[in-house]
């Protein structure tokens, strides 16, 4: 057996055939462990260059070295990375002039999304349940009220980037030529982004998202033509039973089913809508040519030249 | 004064984020003011020399002959972005540990909350209902304002100033957002937020929020004050005195739209369905500050046009 093992594995001094007794064995054992330590260290200084083992390479399938072509295949090749051009404007990652806000509104969608996925594990629609689920979730549940806060003022702060990318977009003529259908996405984008925000209001069923809602929805029921209070709804029979408010609420009052409707409108419906529409977004922010800047200025005095496009569709 | 007032609004949670847009809202115009300041200094630099103008780098950013017009966006932008998640999380966190989510009492019909506001971003709205009915201020506008910013691209026929802040080249186009997001939006907001206490009556800040405040206020019509009382008299008095804004407000802008020689030369460049676009937005927009005006002491008019299906 002694022979065996020296055979296939020992590298240095093979065992002397015919040697018997302990010292003999000693021998064999402080080779084999000789061997084993040698082998460590061989193996422990590829790991010092995970890029090239086959587990990495399988991965990645780029090679990991300092080359532009590396580089611009890293971004090329990843499915979340290629959302981007391996190339951009060199002045385009100032953040005086971008402010970063689409990126982070984007951030924040996807923090929203995840901690709204794990409040979901906590929460049933239901009247009476919904409210009791809130204060579990604060008083008893690990890094609950954490998790809450987070949710909520991520929200908030979303609402925040929204309006401020929609500024330097507009300051900066963003919307102009090849990117005006662009704006009009982001328009919805930001009106699913209230509507995300305001939906969600009503889900702990306490007084604030009560009334809040009350308020909103009985604007609703003032919808001229399809609102029970609005102008030419009464001569339209439209009544507080099959206006608009009905449809909001799935009744004529803020009650369980609207506590339903919210939940499926904040956690599935919007959520999908808002998916649809940043794939279209951010497809065009490539196609319409990247970001719109920092672009050369152009005079008034050759406002009447065709100019030529500063960045070219070219993906 | 009552500091604990002030205090008691601007600390809820739940205004943290109007406090915050007091600070940020400033900060990023004076950002973008400062670059459309040096871009403007550039372009009359520009214009006043042709020769340089062709020659000419045409960015106020620094550059040098040699330097990549392009650079790889791993690591240059990622590592920006990467950056950017590491600083919103960490304040997402810090926010979350220090300020709790509000949570009141259950919901209850039978109670209704005194002042019952909309969520803040929509409490602009929600002061719009003083100045107007619901259907205008919380369906009407609301779909105005969706269309309007729709349109922006479609009725902006100002070739210049894409991609680079600029003020002098897009002077109108400028001060109408600007009056629409500073003005409209967030000074509503701000009312709605600050102003607003118990039935919605108007509280200085530092003036104490007292739910058994009364005020005694007669609120007149325009047709009122002219002494029309009939109905039929009132309806044809407000489609006039509507139809004189319109005319009036529609003139002041279009001479401002015909101003100068660069303004008249857009101008120009309008079909005449966008030309009538920018009137109806622009003579709609300014709707909203002069019913505000005319709300407020001492006018306290209400309406200016009385039907019996609809009050403007």
């Amino acid at each position: 057996m002694a022979d065996q093992k020296s055979d296939n594995g020992g590298k240095g001094a093979p065992v002397p055939p015919g040697g018997k007794g302990p010292g003999v064995f000693a021998k064999w054992l402080k080779e084999q462990i000789q061997n084993l330590k040698g082998r460590v260290k061989e193996e422990g200084e590829s790991l010092k260059r995970p890029e090239k083992t086959q587990l990495f390479k399988s991965m990645f399938r780029v090679k990991h070295d300092d080359s532009d072509r590396s580089r611009a295949l890293g971004v090329l090749s990843n499915v979340f990375f290629h959302l981007h051009p391996a190339k951009i404007n060199r002045d385009a990652v100032r953040y005086r002039f971008t402010w970063g806000m689409g990126g982070i509104t984007f951030y924040l969608f996807l923090v929203l999304t995840l901690t709204g996925v794990l409040l979901m594990y906590y929460y049933h629609p239901t009247k009476g349940q919904a409210y009791q689920d809130i204060i579990y979730l604060m008083s008893d549940v690990p890094f609950g009220k954490l998790l809450r806060n987070m949710h909520r003022w991520a929200a908030h702060l979303m609402v925040i980037t929204v309006w401020l990318h929609m500024f330097r977009v507009f300051l900066t003529g963003s919307y102009k030529k090849p990117r005006e259908f662009n704006w009009c996405v982001g328009v919805v984008l930001l009106v699913l982004t209230l509507l995300l925000s305001f939906t969600g209001y009503l889900l702990p069923d306490d007084q604030l998202g009560f009334w809040a809602v009350t308020v909103g929805t009985t604007m609703a029921q003032n919808t001229p033509l399809l609102g029970s209070l609005g102008p030419l709804g009464r001569q339209l029979h439209i009544t507080p039973y099959n206006d608009v408010r009905f449809a909001l609420l799935g009744g004529s009052i803020v009650d369980a089913n609207a506590l339903l409707r919210a939940y499926i409108w904040h956690c599935i419906a919007i959520p999908i809508i808002a998916s649809v529409f940043m794939g279209v977004h951010f497809w065009r922010v490539r196609k319409d040519g990247g970001i719109s800047g920092p672009a050369p200025v152009m005079l008034a005095s050759d406002m009447d030249k065709p100019v030529p496009p500063y960045n070219p569709p070219k993906m | 004064m009552d500091w604990h007032q002030l205090w008691e609004i601007v600390s809820t949670p739940d205004n943290v984020p109007i406090v915050a847009l007091l600070f940020l809202v400033p900060f990023f115009a004076w950002l973008a003011w400062q670059q459309a300041r040096a871009n403007d200094q550039l372009i009359a630099q520009l214009e006043a020399d042709p020769k340089l103008a062709k020659t000419a780098h045409r960015k106020a950013f620094p550059w040098k002959p040699g330097w990549p017009k392009e650079i790889q966006t791993w690591p240059y932008l990622m590592r920006v972005e990467f950056l950017a998640a590491i600083i919103v999380t960490v304040i997402l966190i810090v926010w979350s540990i220090t300020l709790n989510a509000p949570l009141e009492e259950p919901a209850n019909p039978n109670l209704t909350m005194n002042p019952a506001k909309a969520p803040w971003y929509f409490l602009g709205l929600q002061e719009m209902l003083v100045y107007f009915d619901p259907w205008m201020a919380g369906v009407v506008f609301p779909t105005l304002i969706i269309v309007g910013l729709m349109a922006i691209p479609y009725i902006d026929t100002n070739p210049l100033g894409a991609g680079y802040y600029t003020i002098n080249q897009r002077k109108h186009a400028i001060g109408a957002f600007c009056f629409g997001f500073f003005v409209l939006w967030i000074t509503m907001i701000f009312i709605g937020t600050f102003i607003r206490g118990p039935s919605w009556m108007w509280f200085w800040p530092g003036q104490t929020w007292d739910p058994t405040r009364q005020i005694y206020e007669t609120n007149r019509d325009l047709p009122d004050i002219f002494g029309i009382t009939s109905m039929n008299g009132k309806m044809i008095f407000g489609a006039f005195a509507m139809a004189l804004y319109f005319a009036v407000a529609g003139a002041f802008i279009h001479w401002l739209m015909t101003r100068t020689e660069f303004n008249r030369k857009i101008q120009k460049r309008m079909s005449l369905i966008q030309y009538l676009t920018v009137q109806f937005f622009l003579t709609t927009m300014l709707l909203l500050p002069i019913k505000f005006i005319i709300r407020r002491p001492p006018f306290r008019i209400k309406y200016i046009w009385i039907t019996p299906w609809f009050n403007i």
